[in-house]
């Protein structure tokens, strides 16, 4: 009987590759010999192949190219070339998008037009890996759940790159590609708009993402403890509750007075998950559209309660006509 | 246990070893002591680690001023030639003050770190011309900026602590000029070292502390209309605003209520002093330090063939005060009004 307490899996089953099931007609053929890897069997399945490349697989994977060298040329061409430069700098070089001069026109290459065709074949390479998800999963007889949920992901991905800076006439709107630069974009985002914390879509999104942590975690907890008494049966387990789902449910009735069930705990997983872009996006899209200053928004609507001011009181030097420092 | 999951434990441990020594080499050791300064439980607190506190308690002990003598006999200007600021100071603290400015900026060379010791009245050498006018700096820093040095004022050691330039000060950087043709030079995107190395822009002095460009971002409404900043141009305030948590050792709260940075009615009453602190640096840069830059010899000069020029770190040297607010001004009363 194997442990499943621990936290590399313990069963990996040897035997011959599973090639997949019948495709319908006018798929793609699957290509490559599939092959086993005993460290990868630790984390997940040992089997590796075979791919089912597909066109929408293989143009997304093309225009991701595109995007990728295009922002890794211009990181390199950002140092002169130097490819130790470009090692030791890698996490603080960016492709900026256009200065607020440009508005929503097209700039010179140089002033922010490799940002827009490096963004354009990006964006090009995620929505099209959303059809080959969609029509994957629709190949295989699955439910749409996983393209819906990179859907809401990549919502909050176009009202960030896109939607809000057509919005607000100006490319420059947008985030910057790199890595620091895109977190110092985050950074200065909130300190433009007032405080994003104060923005009631942003707290949304902040709690769905930490309650979808916990949720996971509860959730893979909840189904490794109780796999000794046949819960790794969890759909069977959906309407043939047995001693594993009983134990479970009693298990958090006990701790915390209410149990999701076996087939709730999953709808809970995913609404939560889509929830965090989703939300996220209608916040970001608010921002600087509709609300300029979330810190004095919260205090119109009373979301934002005065603290007693233990400081003397400040007035604003620019107010005063102190003569020396104007 | 079999082998091969050893190897994996193994490898796995081999993997965390790393991981944490990299997190480890970038972060700060505890303890970390949190100050209270705000209203409790707002998280106003400043964070301060006493390993370098006392490094830097250590780094501001003031040195003895020389005993001061009575200000009676000749007047500087009479006895020797060539004075043109310390006229009216007495030969015996005139002496005092000269003997004080050799220790506090060039105690290696001394004396002759600016004069020509065979002829001490000749302005031969440009260090002479330069310690002059950061003489009638220091005066009009402690006559004229007291809403930002008060009456704890400046002397040469509070910049120059016994270096003939200063630790830290700045000249132009436009940021490595990148190629032709693909992304432009933005003045950021590449480790900002005086923006705790953010890659936040690599020069916000010449905008904000030469020129007086704007520094507010955030807009006096809630809704929009009023405000036509940039997320570009606040990364340019925001640079500005790392350099001034740098340099001074504290948290943005320092200054800040940082739930509503703009709001001066919820600030603590440092942001007014950094307020004219911010106006000092620019009548510093502009009239005493840049129309210094064809005086200086070359190599004193910026890469731009700019004169070295200061920020807040050029006094504060990471404390929330210059030399922990110990005055050394009030022991040279000649440094603390303009001569006539």
């Amino acid at each position: 009987m194997p442990e499943f307490q621990n936290v590399f899996t313990r069963v990996q089953v040897k035997g011959p590759s599973h090639i997949g099931v019948e495709l319908p007609r006018g798929s793609w053929e699957r290509t490559g010999k599939p092959f086993h890897l005993y460290l990868l069997g630790l984390i997940g399945d040992a089997q590796i192949g075979p791919i089912y490349l597909g066109f929408s697989g293989i143009a997304s994977a093309i225009c991701g190219f595109i995007a990728f060298e295009i922002i890794g040329l211009n990181f390199l061409a950002s140092v002169n070339w130097s490819p130790a430069q470009f090692v030791r700098q890698l996490f603080w070089l960016g492709l900026e998008p256009p200065a607020p001069a440009y508005g929503l026109h097209i700039p010179p290459l140089a002033e922010g037009g490799w940002w827009g065709i490096a963004g354009f074949f990006l964006t090009a390479s995620i929505l099209l890996w959303w059809v080959r998800m969609y029509r994957r999963a629709a190949a295989l007889g699955l439910g749409s759940h996983t393209s819906w949920a990179f859907a809401s992901a990549i919502w909050l991905y176009l009202v960030l790159g896109f939607i809000r800076p057509l919005l607000m006439g100006c490319w420059c709107e947008s985030v910057p590609f790199g890595i620091f630069p895109h977190l110092d974009w985050t950074a200065a985002f909130s300190l433009r708009y007032g405080n994003l914390f104060y923005n009631p879509f942003h707290m949304l999104s902040i709690a769905f993402l930490y309650g979808s942590a916990v949720i996971f975690a509860m959730h893979g907890g909840t189904v490794l403890a109780t796999t000794r008494f046949g819960s790794e049966r969890e759909v069977e387990q959906i309407v043939d509750r047995g001693t594993a789902g009983e134990r479970a449910a009693l298990f958090w009735r006990w701790t915390m007075g209410f149990n999701a069930t076996f087939e709730s705990i999953h709808r809970w997983g995913w609404w939560f998950a889509v929830l965090v872009t989703l939300t996220g996006g209608i916040g970001i899209l608010l921002t600087g559209t509709v609300v300029d200053n979330w810190y004095l928004w919260g205090v119109k609507h009373g979301i934002a309660a005065p603290w007693p001011n233990v400081f003397p009181h400040v007035v604003d030097p620019a107010t005063l006509a102190t003569g020396v420092g104007k | 246990m079999n082998t091969p999951i050893q190897a994996a434990l193994a490898a796995v441990g081999a993997a965390v070893v790393v991981v944490g020594g990299m997190l480890l080499a970038v972060t700060e050791r505890p303890p970390i002591d949190g100050i209270q300064r705000g209203y409790r439980g707002l998280g106003l607190v400043q964070l301060y680690n006493p390993r370098f506190l006392a490094e830097k308690e250590a780094e501001n002990v003031i040195p003895a001023s020389l005993p001061r003598l009575p200000a009676a006999g000749a007047k500087a200007g009479v006895v020797y030639k060539n004075v043109q600021v310390l006229k009216d100071v007495s030969v015996g603290n005139f002496t005092r003050l000269m003997a004080s400015m050799s220790n506090w900026v060039a105690p290696q060379v001394g004396c002759a770190y600016c004069h020509d010791v065979n002829n001490m009245a000749s302005d031969a050498l440009y260090t002479k011309v330069v310690a002059r006018r950061m003489i009638q700096m220091v005066q009009h820093i402690n006559s004229d900026w007291k809403t930002h040095v008060a009456e704890t004022g400046v002397v040469c050691y509070t910049c120059h602590r016994g270096n003939p330039v200063p630790k830290n000060i700045w000249f132009a950087d436009p940021g490595p000029e990148g190629t032709p043709g693909y992304t432009p030079a933005v003045g950021k995107n590449h480790p900002a070292t005086v923006a705790g190395i953010t890659a936040l822009p690599l020069d916000p002095f010449t905008p904000f502390l030469q020129g007086d460009t704007n520094i507010r971002v955030q807009g006096p409404e809630a809704l929009p209309g009023w405000n036509n900043s940039s997320i570009k141009q606040t990364e340019w305030t925001y640079s500005l605003m790392m350099n001034f948590s740098q340099s001074l050792g504290v948290n943005c709260d320092y200054c800040h209520n940082t739930r509503a940075f703009r709001d001066w009615d919820q600030s603590p009453p440092q942001r007014a002093t950094a307020w004219y602190g911010i106006r000092m640096a620019r009548d510093i840069n502009n009239n005493y330090l840049g129309p210094l830059a064809p005086v200086f010899p070359a190599s004193r000069l910026g890469p731009l063939g700019d004169g070295p020029k200061v920020y807040c770190a050029t006094c504060h040297n990471g404390v929330y005060k210059p030399l922990f607010g110990i005055s050394m001004a009030k022991d040279f009363p000649e440094l603390t009004t303009v001569s006539k």
